[in-house]
């Protein structure tokens, strides 16, 4: 469960203080399929780093699987984005110097885990790259390299999988078939998605969405899947 | 509500694969990076395994340096004391042999020229220790064998003679049995006076070249029986030595002795280790701090699958260390090498054979310095890497902001203070004395306070100055100094510091390179006989005036010694500390009534006929160092023991003489009034202008007097050029590894910022710049750092490198300025050119790339 309590975000811009998330409450049970919308500046990527933990809020709470992120250090939530998260983004953001199972290896190993290289090729076949398992980054086309990101953001097993517009980067095509494979993943291994996006029609495809505007929610809906 | 679950694996075994998979499209720029911190080891090896190598040297060749177990000499012939104490020990078993030293002229009969020599005469056995090397090989054996000689091949050369033709000296003939090839102890430079020639002792008599007034060097040679404590000769020797005006001398001494005399040396190439070592630190870092600054992405992304910061730092410290063991390997092995090179450069003018062999310890040692030089100094910028936060992966900052300082950061000040500890330890061992590193580590700190100071100011001038109606691409090239991001603190401390050490080098070459310098004589003499007789002066001058040559100047010359200082007598002074050497010396004074040209009066005034003086007093000037040594003052009494007649002074002038230049100085003047009565020799100074002219007179002049020798200074002043030369080369050699590491430094200054540049660029070329813009916007912006970091740095090597002669080699400091004005210029031109081809993507990448980039 994914629980955000009274969030609210505030920066110093110029000596003065810019409030960009205020007041922001929900609760996302597991396995749930979310989608958090608004225009851009809304507030949706503050929000969304947030609730992974990559940044803490000036206010508010965010609880993850009943832990209180605000409480832990920066290598306290690092821990916990190793065992509990993963991550999609916008633009791939794989690691130019590893392969592509080495890429999805890397969360596994920074955990000490065995086994990473055999789960790392299980995971790839299953986004249908099995047979691109040592080719670098540059050497495939976007649509591949977002589907290595999310055999990284899953290698983990994660409670919750957050993905930046995920397709922000592809062709309408692509971006359908990355679309197919996270609600595959949510539908059949129970992983809680949190979609952020712009883009409405993809927004269509979680089952509840939450739109922002000027960094407060201003509707909260459960809908039907696309 | 639960802490988070911890999983069961080590987190850090993963973290040495990771460092090697992540590095595996940086390896060979890295290398190419650490290539500084290669060429600073390979100096520092390279120095230390010859200086080790010299050490040991000296030390196995003391004996042989010496000659002997002892050795006593004397400026005079033996008084009967020693001659006695000599032979009650040659009868107990004690070798002994002697070494007789002067200049004499020698010519080949029925030849045209004669040439000055160094005679020495040696009795059978002598050297004990040690080989005359000679060609053909084996002839010093024969050298006692009948009237033979040995000489320096240059000799046979000036000479035209060759082995077997017959050399006279003074009234003596001898057979040329070869020519010798290497003398222990014999130093190469001594040749610039004259070649030397060996001949029998039993032979020195039939030359009747020593008469009165000869300079000539006696030397004893002892060789003891295995066993014998040399410390009760010594002692028995040292009892007379003061009375005997004899000197004992000891291997011991001759080690020490010949050590301090290539201290200079010493310090220089220890100055220049370090120098190389502190580039080699300032490019690691710069060259960390670029990397790190590539990888914000990749760490951000590491932080959000859940690395810790340790992890990250970690991963990279092992990339950096590994790196630093590669880097400071290759300047191992190539250190090892050129100290090969070495002595072909700096040998020719060191009084011993440096043997070179492989030395472990410095080779170990080289790679240790180098590794935690390596470490130390990447750790600053990688540090910065635990900064990255995981957001950086979804929206983006640019890189100093996203590896943004903390001043109060723990870690960070615990690095500083190591850094700082470990330059400051590596300066002292490489000073060898606590004061001298300290003050370098002083003077680096001040070097690094000052160009801090200098980039806020070159930042705050920057914005301050910038006007609206400037050109576009100035306007962009100055604002990017103080802009966001910038790169004008990471450029000017690194190539200001390197410009800094690089000048401070270059100042004190030169300045110990003049220390050797002879500028040449304003009389225009470029003859001088000496040694020239009372009775055969006026023969010397018609001789020079029949060949037309104008006699320059006619010096007398009076030898003597101290009698007494005010009321207390030599012997009184010496006794209860050792004698000092201006008072122990004997005196070649000279009269006249006027000023040289080559000295200065610095207190006092010169001889007046007119002056109150008690009665039988004369006036006296004297050298200002001598009467410092003597803690002579204006007004004191002197008293003179010239062969035995006492004539007592009151000194009247000090004065300060250029002993660099080309004529007759003397320690002590006398006027004319107090010696002229005096036994006495002369110096006769003329001017020939064709080699043959100065030969005919050379020729004529020791076919009449055979004891007068003769110098052609334009010889003498080719030698010293020579050698010169040789010193200049050996000093620019070390120089350029200081080059070669300070041009790395500029290149990884220039390519910490390469990135930030190229995006920049990029998004220029987006909003529609063309190249040809863009390259005139950093051509502005690399001109201004380039200037202001090498002219800060200059300014303040000409502070380094007064210190650095002041405090360490104690020695006068004069600034060169065109050449650092030059020096300045260039290092502004490398920076232009480094920096623009540093960042030559930014013209190759397209706006494209700036698109996809989120």
């Amino acid at each position: 469960m994914l629980v955000a309590r009274e969030l609210t975000q505030t920066y110093q811009s110029g000596g003065h203080p810019l409030t960009v998330l205020r007041d922001v409450n929900f609760t996302i049970p597991d396995g749930s399929f979310i989608a958090i919308v608004g225009p851009s500046g809304s507030g949706k990527t503050t929000l969304l780093g947030l609730l992974a933990g990559l940044d803490t809020p000036s206010g508010g709470q965010v609880l993850l699987d009943g832990v209180d992120l605000t409480g832990l250090n920066e290598d306290q939530r690092a821990r916990l984005r190793g065992e509990k998260v993963g991550f999609v983004f916008q633009s791939f953001q794989l690691i130019p110097t590893l392969t592509a199972a080495e890429n999805v290896q890397v969360p596994l190993e920074l955990r000490g885990e065995r086994n990473a290289a055999a789960r790392a090729r299980e995971l790839l076949t299953r986004v249908g790259l099995g047979d691109r398992t040592h080719h670098f980054p540059s050497q495939l086309s976007g649509g591949e390299q977002q589907r290595v990101a999310i055999a990284r953001a899953f290698v983990n097993k994660p409670k919750v999988l957050f993905a930046d517009e995920p397709t922000g980067n592809l062709d309408t095509v692509t971006g359908a078939r990355i679309v197919e494979l996270l609600e595959a993943i949510n539908r059949e291994s129970g992983t809680t998605i949190v979609l952020v996006t712009h883009d409405l029609a993809l927004a269509r495809h979680a089952r509840r969405m939450i739109r922002l505007s000027d960094g407060a929610v201003v509707e909260d809906t459960e809908q039907a899947a696309a | 509500m639960t802490t988070p679950a911890l999983s069961g694996g080590n987190r850090w075994t993963s973290v040495p694969m990771l460092a090697w998979r992540e590095s595996r499209n940086s390896r060979k720029r890295l290398i190419l990076f650490m290539s500084a911190i290669s060429i600073g080891v390979a100096a520092l090896v390279a120095i230390d395994s010859y200086s080790n190598n010299l050490t040991r040297s000296v030390h196995e060749q003391s004996r042989s340096l010496l000659g002997g177990d002892l050795a006593v000499t004397s400026r005079q012939q033996y008084q009967r004391t020693v001659d006695s104490l000599v032979d009650t020990l040659a009868r107990h078993g004690i070798g002994v042999g002697s070494i007789t030293s002067f200049a004499s002229m020698a010519s080949v009969p029925r030849g045209s020229t004669t040439r000055l020599v160094q005679v020495r005469a040696v009795t059978p056995g002598v050297p004990f220790y040690g080989t005359v090397e000679t060609t053909p090989s084996g002839m010093y054996a024969s050298l006692q064998s009948g009237a033979n000689i040995l000489v320096d091949p240059s000799l046979l050369f000036t000479l035209r003679a060759k082995v077997g033709d017959t050399l006279t000296l003074g009234f003596a003939q001898f057979t040329i049995i070869g020519t010798l090839k290497n003398v222990p102890g014999d130093v190469g430079v001594a040749t610039a006076l004259g070649p030397r020639v060996y001949i029998p002792a039993a032979y020195l008599e039939q030359t009747r070249l020593l008469t009165f007034g000869s300079r000539a060097d006696y030397q004893a040679l002892l060789k003891l029986p295995p066993g014998t404590d040399p410390k009760t000769i010594v002692a028995g020797l040292r009892k007379h030595s003061d009375s005997t005006k004899t000197r004992v001398r000891t291997v011991e001494q001759t080690e020490r002795n010949l050590t301090n005399d290539i201290r200079n040396l010493d310090r220089y190439l220890g100055l220049v280790g370090l120098v190389a070592l502190l580039l080699g630190g300032i490019g690691v870092a710069s060259a960390i701090f670029a990397y790190v600054a590539e990888k914000v992405d990749t760490v951000a992304t590491l932080r959000c699958v859940g690395a810790t910061s340790g992890q990250v730092l970690g991963i990279y410290l092992i990339e950096a260390a590994a790196l630093g063991v590669i880097g400071a390997g290759i300047g191992v092995v190539l250190g090892a090498i050129v100290q090969f090179a070495l002595p072909h450069v700096i040998g020719g003018f060191l009084p011993l054979d440096v043997t070179i062999r492989l030395e472990p310890l410095a080779l170990l040692s080289g790679l240790g310095v180098g590794v935690w030089v390596s470490l130390m100094f990447a750790l600053g910028p990688l540090l910065a890497l635990r900064r990255v936060s995981p957001l950086q992966a979804i929206r983006r900052q640019v890189v100093t902001v996203a590896l943004g300082r903390r001043w109060l950061d723990p870690a960070r000040l615990l690095t500083s203070a190591a850094l700082a500890a470990s330059i400051v330890a590596i300066a002292v061992s490489r000073a060898g004395r606590l004061r001298d590193g300290l003050g370098m580590s002083a003077a680096i700190a001040v070097a690094i306070l000052v160009l801090w100071l200098s980039t806020a100011g070159v930042s705050w001038l920057a914005r301050r100055v910038l006007r609206d109606h400037w050109p576009f691409v100035v306007r962009q090239g100055v604002a990017n100094l103080y802009r966001p991001a910038n790169q004008t603190r990471a450029v000017i401390l690194s190539l200001g510091f390197g410009a800094f050490l690089i000048s401070t080098l270059y100042l004190v070459q030169t300045n110990l390179l003049s220390q050797l310098a002879v500028s040449s004589a304003a009389s225009n003499a470029n003859l001088v006989f000496f040694d020239v007789q009372d009775d055969q002066i006026a023969g010397l001058d018609s001789i020079v005036r029949s060949e037309h040559a104008p006699v320059v100047q006619q010096i007398p010359i009076v030898p003597m010694r101290i009698g007494s200082l005010g009321a207390r007598a030599t012997a009184e002074l010496s006794k209860g500390r050792g004698m000092s050497w201006a008072l122990r010396r004997e005196y070649r004074s000279s009269y006249r009534d006027t000023l040289g040209a080559s000295e200065k009066i610095i207190a006092g005034s010169w001889f007046k006929s007119g002056k109150k003086l008690p009665d039988g007093f004369f006036e006296v000037s004297i050298d200002d160092n001598v009467a410092l040594e003597l803690k002579l003052r204006l007004g004191d009494t002197v008293t003179w023991d010239v062969q035995g007649v006492r004539v007592p002074t009151i000194v009247t002038s000090l004065r300060q003489v250029n002993w660099a230049r080309f004529e007759p100085n003397f320690f002590v003047i006398f006027p004319r009034a107090a010696l002229e009565h005096a036994p006495k020799s002369f110096v006769l100074l003329t001017n020939a202008t064709t080699p043959e002219q100065r030969g005919r007179l050379q020729r004529a002049a020791v076919d009449r007097y055979p004891n007068a020798s003769s110098i052609d200074l334009s010889v003498v002043q080719e030698t010293i050029a020579r050698i010169l030369n040789k010193v200049s080369l050996a000093i620019r050699f070390m120089a350029l590894f200081s080059l070669a590491t300070g041009a790395m430094v500029l290149f990884s200054a220039v390519a910490a910022s390469r990135r930030q540049r190229v995006r920049e660029g990029v998004l220029l070329k987006t909003l529609g710049a063309t190249k040809a813009q863009i390259g005139r916007i950093m051509l502005a912006e690399y001109a201004v750092l380039g200037a202001l970091g090498s002219a800060t740095g200059m300014l303040l090597s000409v502070g380094g490198a007064w210190a650095t002669m002041h405090f360490i080699f104690e020695a006068p400091f004069r600034p060169a300025l065109v050449p650092i004005a030059l020096l300045t210029l260039g290092m502004m031109m490398l920076t232009i050119i480094i920096g623009v081809l540093g960042s030559r993507d930014v013209f190759r990448e397209t706006p494209m790339a700036a698109l996809r980039e989120a």
